[in-house]
Parts: C-alpha cells; sequence; structure tokens
C-alpha cells in the first residue's frame, strides 16, 4: 500500500501548484483558460486506452472502452483546437496575432 | 533500453505532467497563453504515446476506430463552431470528458469482475475510488448536458424550480452514498452490480437535478464548476487505474475551474451556495421597487451627434451584444470613433456573457485589440470623465441599484458605474428587468438616453451616420 500513499502525496502536492498556477489570471483569458484546462480534463483517455486495448476483457469492457476512446478523445482534440481557435483571434494593435 | 518498461512509461508521464504545469502557467499570460496550450497537447500526446506502449494494450482495432470516431468529431466540432455558441461548445466538451471518465470507473470495475468471475476482490480502496469517478463523471455528464441545452436554448434558460427541490437533492445524494457504502462493504453480496448500475443512474439524475435550479445568467459560475469537476472525474479515475499523470492533471484541472469558480462569484458579490440553490432570478423574492421617472429615448441621428462630439466613448458589452451578434457592429463604430479623434474602450465585467471571459472572445473575434479592453476596476475611477458610456445589451452589471439600493437583490455586486459618465446610452430592446429580474434606475436617471431597438441594426445605422459625413 506504499504506492497508494504516495498517489496521495502527488495528488496533494498538485492541488495546490493548480492553485498557484492559476491564482493570477487576466479575465480576457477566463474562457480559453477554461477550454485548455478542459482539454487537459481528458486526460482520462489514458484509461480509457488501456481498458480499451486489453485483450482479456469481456466484451461489455471493449465496448465501454472504446465509448470511453470515442468521448475523451471528442474532449481532447476538440478543446485544444478550439482553445487555440481563440487564442489566435487575440491580437494586439498592430495587428499582430498571438 | 525497453521501450516498454514500466519506467520509461512512468518517465514519459512525468514529462507529460511537467507539460501541463507549464502549459497551464502559460495561458495565464496573454503573451505566452497559445504556445501555452502547444505545449500542454504536446503533454497529452507523450501521454497517449506512452500509454500505448503498455505490453497490456495489445489489440489496437479499437483503440483506433475509437480515436479515428473522436478526433473527427472534436476536430471537426471545433472548426465549424461558431464564436458566439462557444460557451455551450464548451459545456458539451467538457460533458464528455466526464463521461469518458465515468466509462472508465464502469470498464474497469467490469473487467474486474470478469477476472475473477465473480464480484471483484478488489481492495476496497479501489472500489471507493471507482464509486467516486462514477458519481462524479455521471454528475459533470449530465450536468453539462443540461448546461448545454440551457446555453444553446434547446431549454429554457430561466431556473426551473419544484417544490421540495432542495429535500429531493439531498436525499438522492444520501442514498448514492448509501449504496456507495453498500458497494464497498459487500462487494460479494448478490445483486451486487445492480447496485452499481443505480448509482450511475441516481449521479445522472443528480447532475440534472443540480443544473435545472440556476439561470441563464449563472451560468458563469456552473461552467467553471463543472469544468473543476470533470478534472477530479480524472482524478479520481487515476486513483483506480494507479495512474499519476491522471491524478496531476485532474487535480491541477480541478484547482484552476475552483478558482474561476470563485473569481465569478465574488464578481457577483454571491456566495456558490447562493448561486446553486437559491434560483436566482426566477422572479420569486426579487421584488423591484418599480423606478419612477421617464425614459428618454433618442433617435440614431441625435445618438451620432452625442458621439461625434465625444472625446471620450467605454462601451460596455452584455449578453444581449452576443444574442445580436453585434461584435463587428462595435468594432466598426469604435474604429470611426478614433478616427474622429475619440478615445474608445471597451469596459468588461468578469460575468458579462454566459461563460467566463465570453465578452473578450466576442470582441477578439471583432478584432478588437486586447488593449483597449479593460475592466471595471480600472474604468469606475476615472468614469466621470467620460463623454459617453455605451451599454450594448448589458443590463444587471450596469444597474446603480447595487450601489445605491440595499433593499436590491443586487446589492453590493460590484458593478460599471456607467451612471457617472457624462452621458450614457442604452441599447436595449424595451425597458425590461434585466436577468435578476430587478428594475434599472439607470433608464430613468437624468443623464441617460436609450437608443431602443436590435443592437445590431442600432449599431450599424450608427455606422451609416458617421460615414455619411
Amino acid at each position: 500500500m506504499e504506492s497508494l500513499g504516495l498517489l496521495f502525496f502527488v495528488f496533494v502536492l498538485a492541488v495546490f501548484l493548480g492553485f498557484e498556477l492559476i491564482s493570477k489570471v487576466p479575465s480576457q483569458l477566463h474562457t480559453p483558460l477554461m477550454s485548455g484546462s478542459n482539454a487537459i480534463s481528458g486526460i482520462t483517455i489514458v484509461g480509457a486506452l488501456v481498458v480499451a486495448g486489453t485483450m482479456d476483457n469481456s466484451a461489455l469492457t471493449t465496448i465501454l472502452g472504446t465509448l470511453a476512446v470515442i468521448f475523451a478523445m471528442i474532449n481532447v482534440v476538440g478543446g485544444y483546437l478550439v482553445t487555440d481557435r481563440m487564442l489566435g483571434m487575440f491580437k494586439h494593435k498592430d495587428g499582430g496575432s498571438r | 533500453m525497453n521501450w516498454q518498461s514500466r519506467g520509461f512509461i512512468e518517465l514519459c508521464y512525468i514529462v507529460a505532467s511537467v507539460l501541463f504545469i507549464f502549459g497551464l502557467k502559460m495561458l495565464g499570460k496573454p503573451t505566452t497563453a497559445r504556445r501555452g496550450n502547444l505545449v500542454s497537447s504536446i503533454g497529452m500526446l507523450l501521454a497517449i504515446v506512452a500509454t500505448l506502449l503498455y505490453k497490456d494494450v495489445v489489440s489496437y482495432q479499437w483503440i483506433i476506430v475509437g480515436s479515428v470516431i473522436g478526433a473527427l468529431a472534436g476536430g471537426l466540432a471545433a472548426r465549424s463552431v461558431k464564436m458566439t455558441s462557444m460557451p455551450e461548445m464548451v459545456a458539451l466538451f467538457n460533458g464528455f470528458g466526464g463521461l469518458a471518465s465515468l466509462l472508465v470507473g464502469w470498464a474497469e470495475y467490469h473487467r474486474q469482475w470478469v477476472l475473477n468471475s465473480s464480484p471483484p476482490e478488489s481492495p476496497l480502496f479501489t472500489i471507493v475510488a471507482i464509486f467516486l469517478t462514477l458519481l462524479i463523471g455521471s454528475v459533470t455528464f449530465s450536468g453539462s448536458l443540461v448546461a448545454y441545452a440551457k446555453l444553446a436554448e434547446k431549454i429554457s434558460g430561466k431556473p426551473i424550480l419544484f417544490k421540495n427541490q432542495h429535500l429531493a437533492n439531498g436525499g438522492l445524494l444520501l442514498l448514492l452514498l448509501l449504496a456507495g457504502i453498500l458497494l464497498a462493504l459487500k462487494p460479494g453480496a448478490g445483486g451486487i452490480y445492480l447496485v452499481l448500475l443505480l448509482i450511475i443512474a441516481m449521479a445522472l439524475a443528480l447532475g440534472v437535478l443540480s443544473v435545472i435550479p440556476i439561470g441563464g445568467a449563472d451560468m458563469p459560475v456552473v461552467i467553471s464548476l463543472l469544468n473543476s469537476y470533470s478534472g477530479m472525474a480524472a482524478c479520481a479515475a487515476g486513483f483506480v487505474i494507479f495512474n499519476n499523470v491522471l491524478i496531476v492533471a485532474g487535480a491541477l484541472v480541478g484547482a484552476s475551474g475552483i478558482i474561476l469558480t470563485k473569481i465569478m462569484c465574488k464578481a457577483m458579490n454571491r456566495s456558490l451556495s447562493n448561486v446553486l440553490f437559491s434560483g436566482f432570478g426566477s422572479g420569486e423574492g426579487a421584488k423591484s421597487e418599480g423606478y419612477k421617472g421617464e425614459a428618454k429615448a433618442i433617435s440614431p441621428e441625435d445618438c451620432y451627434l452625442i458621439l461625434e462630439a465625444a472625446q471620450s466613448v467605454v462601451f460596455i458589452p452584455g449578453y444581449g451584444m452576443a444574442v445580436a451578434q453585434a461584435q463587428h457592429a462595435v468594432r466598426e463604430l469604435g474604429e470611426l470613433l478614433e478616427k474622429n479623434g475619440a478615445e474608445v474602450k471597451y469596459a468588461i465585467h468578469p460575468v458579462a456573457g454566459r461563460m467566463p471571459g465570453h465578452m473578450n472572445v466576442l470582441l477578439a473575434e471583432a478584432n478588437v485589440p486586447y488593449e483597449q479592453l479593460v475592466v471595471p476596476e480600472d474604468v469606475n475611477p476615472i468614469m466621470g470623465r467620460v463623454d459617453v458610456a455605451m451599454v450594448i445589451g448589458a443590463n444587471d452589471v450596469v444597474n446603480p441599484a447595487a450601489r445605491e439600493d440595499k433593499n436590491s437583490p443586487l446589492y453590493g455586486m460590484p458593478i460599471i458605474n456607467v451612471d457617472q459618465a457624462r452621458t450614457s446610452i442604452v441599447l436595449k430592446r424595451s425597458l425590461a428587468a434585466g436577468f435578476a429580474g430587478v428594475d434599472n434606475p439607470l433608464f430613468f436617471k437624468e443623464n441617460n438616453r436609450m437608443l431602443f431597438g436590435d443592437a445590431k441594426k442600432s449599431l450599424q445605422a450608427l455606422v451609416a451616420e458617421f460615414k455619411e459625413q
């Protein structure tokens, strides 16, 4: 059960890191931040891939896994692309895009 | 080196986590935001590739099928979505993330069930983690779908209330917890799989019930909160499959969502529980004073004369600008005013629109340089020197009752003080109350003028006036 303690340790540190990272974000970036972090929450794709790719499964596990891959992938690809599209529109006065 | 070794995969996960952290940090600054998003997507790619190296992962056909379908659907949606529809798109993506976590939790339970050819003899901890994944994932999924439907106006944006609503939600949550305890303590009991399915069904119902009483203008809070939930669901799934990268990424998203939620609540001077449970804007309890006075209407021609003489103009956009798709017309008028020698700014309230930063995205789409976008704290101190404050489809965020009337439900909410500008002009269809159901005394002030009609048409009329001269 050592690894369990380690998981909790990582979890707590990550939560604090998250609070520190985001505490000061200008309001103009609120939407991109939200959709960008939303894409990160698609990390559950990792779990979906393992479930969908393991062989000794029943049919139901494979079905659930494949569905999970589909929806996580929509979340990941859609989330990153839409964030990039939004940020591409934020412009300088001189017309340069960031 | 053995590429399939556990150590190498773990190393990839650590690098991916670091990339997520840097990506999020860079997303917080305008100059680096776009690169930050790219950095975080590279982290995601790395995590996906590393996962495919697992020696347990042997069958790729379903992975390929799922990935292709998902990537195509996500990519297509992201390309084609209109900027005005961004809030519902974000809600939908968010819901899918929750659904994916839910499916992973269920699949993992089922896998262990099949493996042991009996109820899972998993450690208590794993069952608890599975329960949390199912609970949070389901609430995120169904809650986001309701938010999507409200934002896309597939259902009414008004709060849906019924008798004993809190009692029903509380009872449902209690039942869920009881079922969770049963699942964890009696893993071998007959019909325990049914309990698992019941948990999913009840959690889905809870998600629906907790979002329907929340009104349209409170959506920025709800979306931020659901965003946080989707991270927590991924985090819980990480505990199910003992995977660090899920825990780190999920916790980061969970924390960032909480912070955004707090910022939104603060901008409305309301507590989170007030937003979630009060059914604000349902008309009940929101008693308005019925402000007396005469609202002075103005024609586009007269409005043009005021604007033509103005040295400084501040636009205050709101949800009405998004509805009227008026962002391009606003930008065009702003440019003409600048050419005319006026200083033009756009004052954006944090909760204007239907999601955090909604107005910023729309104005960015219309090519407004972001240096011209200012926050209320910056514009309020100089409002007395502003010649014209032009309110485009905003209402509650400019309601002086929030400052003056202690009995108003809005009292205490930080607003943009347009009533202190030399002249304020409100573009609006009618004198109807805002989302909060509160009359706006701004309309009856001495220095206020109402430009009635569709915001886009009114703005285009003003643009035409400028061009004629």
